[in-house]
């Protein structure tokens, strides 16, 4: 099924090393993906295997080192200001600490407008815009009024990531790429962050990538899942197959990592 | 913004800094409201006179008219003498003074009052004389004393015969009132060795080394800042380059290099702007280092690559994702360069390396005449200390704000 839709992102031999000679770390090793619009892809794995790092790859925030990056069939092009732009506006982060990802000079209003700026709708009346920025933040059931001449540190971190949400629902991008949106978040405003984010993808109809540790977080929402470890995927595929039926030693160990409320812990395994 | 400034203003040691700082400014500028003199007037009284109120010679002769009375005293002391008190006077030097009798013999009025001025002192050993005959003695120089200040002075001019004609005599019993004097300078921290008023002087050289200081600062943290944004954001080879000449920089002491940069523009082109400029020409790496220490660390944050994939241009990001969040560090360095600048003018001026001119002063320029004119050894303190505690005043001030502002900055730091 997913093989007929069309080809939105894909790697060949993509690597990332930082350093050189005796310090160098290969952070992202030789990595192979194809991921198809409408998708929801999850990449799986620990800290530090190299999760972020292709995140940023893909964002075209840092050089890749070798290999390509396919955009909708074509090679990916990045090389001036002016593309980078281009390449911007069909794909969109939401990153993890929601603390950290605004500038805390800037006022709320500034955040929603420059993306309303960026779809090219910068010349409409300030009442069409402000309609705009409305409707994004009822979408995330935020109060726009409550949020005018706020800074964004006088929010909650829950507030805080849902406006990321109406972020993305005003700049419509084909991709969404999810750095562990919800990992610095209570359960609660979790599950409504993922409601939120699932609620967005049918309206806009997007690819979401979605970065997570959470193997149990991964199988409940993705289509097709892609296990990492230590920078190499070591296992790809269709959610079900692969979380209920895993062949690698690795997919089988994050698996038992999950806490099972109804069971004793097994800590021989951690 | 508003709860950070009322932080700052919360905490003691920035008030006290600002306090002590502001109050000087404040003294330079409101100072020439009420002198209104240039601080650069020579007033004749050269040679690091005391502090005190001077009146004019001229005038304190001149101020009344005076009746002409030559003959009323001559200043032959000896004259006025009775003779019971010239017969123990010789007794006293011959039996304490050592004076031998021969020589007493021989001496007529005038040269006994000479030798008893020379040889009489009161805490001599006298023995065999009762405490009142020593006190008669002492009573008895008193006289003298007051006989001697009693000889007139008498002002004479010449006539048209070219013969000089008495106009007018004054003694110690002629008195002026002050305030009748027209020329009357009072002088609270005495005159330096050009005679000029150290006070105005001083206010005067203080306001021209902060003028030196802010100058030297804002050139300082301006390059420091634009091309540590820049090295910083930027990276790569740019960086690299930078880096190579803000270590240069580092490297050779910044004091040597100041030297030699001054003494290589010259005699002629050496004035107050120029050297601020040299002063801030040489003294910006540290800025520059931290803050692309501090930018390197930023502009990896997630706000700043969310600047970026709203499509905002580097300049953009630059000033507003990058530049607040360095701006408090920013501001405390311009402080510290500030202190440092009107450190390092003062280090130059002591050196002679100073703005070459006697025309305008600063706090190292006075620093520089009192050490050439030796004021410290001939006890002239008030030619030199007063300039010491300005200089340590202002530093100590910027500095207070300055760790003032990093506890207000740094939570960590707070005690």
């Amino acid at each position: 099924m997913s093989e007929t839709r069309a080809e939105c992102l894909r790697g060949k031999g993509l690597t990332k090393i930082f350093g050189s000679g005796n310090k160098k770390t290969v952070a992202v090793d030789h990595v192979d993906f194809d991921f198809r619009e409408g998708e929801i892809i999850s990449i799986v794995g620990e800290s530090g295997s190299g999760k972020t790092t292709l995140s940023k790859m893909l964002l075209g925030l840092i050089s890749v080192t070798e290999g390509e990056i396919y955009y909708q069939g074509k090679l990916r092009d990045i090389s001036s200001g002016r593309k980078k732009k281009e390449y911007w506006k069909g794909i969109q982060p939401i990153f993890q600490d929601p603390f950290s990802s605004y500038n805390m000079f800037n006022k709320i209003d500034s955040v929603l407008l420059d993306c309303i700026k960026m779809r090219g709708m910068g010349k409409l009346s300030y009442e069409q815009k402000f309609k705009m920025m409305e409707e994004a933040c009822s979408f995330v059931n935020l109060e726009f009024k409550e949020l005018t001449n706020k800074y964004p540190f006088e929010l909650s971190g829950g507030q805080m990531q849902r406006l990321m949400i109406a972020r993305i629902f005003l700049l419509r991008p084909k991709i969404l790429l999810a750095d562990e949106p919800t990992s610095m978040i209570d359960a609660c405003s979790r599950s409504t962050i993922l409601d939120m984010l699932l609620k967005l993808r049918d309206e806009i109809q997007m690819t979401v990538i979605f970065i997570t540790h959470d193997i149990g977080l991964a199988y409940y929402i993705s289509d097709k899942v892609y296990i990492m470890e230590h920078g190499k995927f070591v296992e790809s595929g269709p959610a079900e197959e692969c979380i209920l039926h895993p062949t690698a030693d690795y997919t089988k160990r994050l698996i038992s990592d999950v806490p099972k409320i109804y069971e004793e812990w097994d800590l021989s395994t951690v | 913004m508003k709860n950070t400034i009322r932080n700052i203003f919360h905490s003691p040691k920035f008030v006290i800094g600002f306090i002590i700082f502001f109050g000087l400014l404040l003294f330079t500028f409101v100072y020439p409201w009420f002198v209104a003199a240039d601080p650069m007037e020579m007033i004749g009284q050269g040679n690091f006179f005391k502090p005190g109120t001077y009146i004019s010679v001229k005038d304190a002769v001149e101020s009344k008219n005076y009746t002409l009375n030559i003959e009323a005293k001559s200043s032959n002391v000896g004259a006025h003498i009775e003779e019971k008190d010239k017969k123990s006077m010789r007794e006293w030097l011959v039996k304490y003074g050592g004076v031998s009798q021969e020589e007493m013999d021989a001496a007529d009025d005038n040269a006994l009052v000479e030798l008893w001025f020379e040889k009489y002192d009161s805490k001599a050993d006298q023995k065999g004389l009762t405490a009142s005959k020593k006190k008669s003695y002492v009573r008895l120089t008193e006289k003298l004393k007051k006989l001697a200040s009693d000889a007139d002075v008498i002002l004479a001019q010449e006539n048209e015969d070219g013969e000089l004609e008495a106009t007018g005599s004054f003694d110690s019993q002629t008195y002026v009132n002050v305030g009748d004097v027209g020329n009357k300078r009072r002088l609270v921290l005495g005159t330096d060795t050009f005679g000029r008023d150290v006070l105005t002087e001083l206010v005067a050289a203080t306001k021209t080394s902060l003028r030196i200081g802010l100058i030297a600062g804002v050139v300082a943290t301006l390059i420091g800042l634009i091309l540590g944004l820049l090295s910083g954001y930027i990276g790569g080879v740019f960086d690299d380059i930078i880096i190579f000449i803000t270590n240069l920089f580092t490297v050779i002491p910044s004091f040597v290099l100041l030297i030699l940069i001054t003494y290589s523009v010259g005699q002629s082109a050496r004035g107050v702007g120029t050297i601020a400029a040299v002063i801030g020409l040489t003294s910006w790496t540290w800025t520059c280092r931290s803050v692309r220490s501090q930018v390197i660390s930023l502009r990896n944050r997630d706000h700043v690559n969310l600047s970026k994939l709203s499509g905002h241009s580097m300049i953009r990001i630059v000033l507003t994702d990058i530049l607040p969040y360095v701006a408090s560090y920013v501001v405390m360095a311009f402080i510290l360069q500030i202190s440092s600048g009107i450190l390092s003018e003062a280090q130059l001026s002591m050196l002679g390396l100073g703005p070459s001119t006697t025309n305008v002063a600063t706090l190292g320029q006075m620093m520089n005449w009192s050490t050439l004119y030796a004021a410290h050894l001939n006890g002239s303190w008030w030619a030199y200390f007063p300039v010491v505690l300005v200089i340590a005043l202002i530093s100590f001030s910027l500095n207070l704000m300055n760790t003032g502002l990093d506890q207000v900055f740094n939570p960590q730091l707070r005690d």
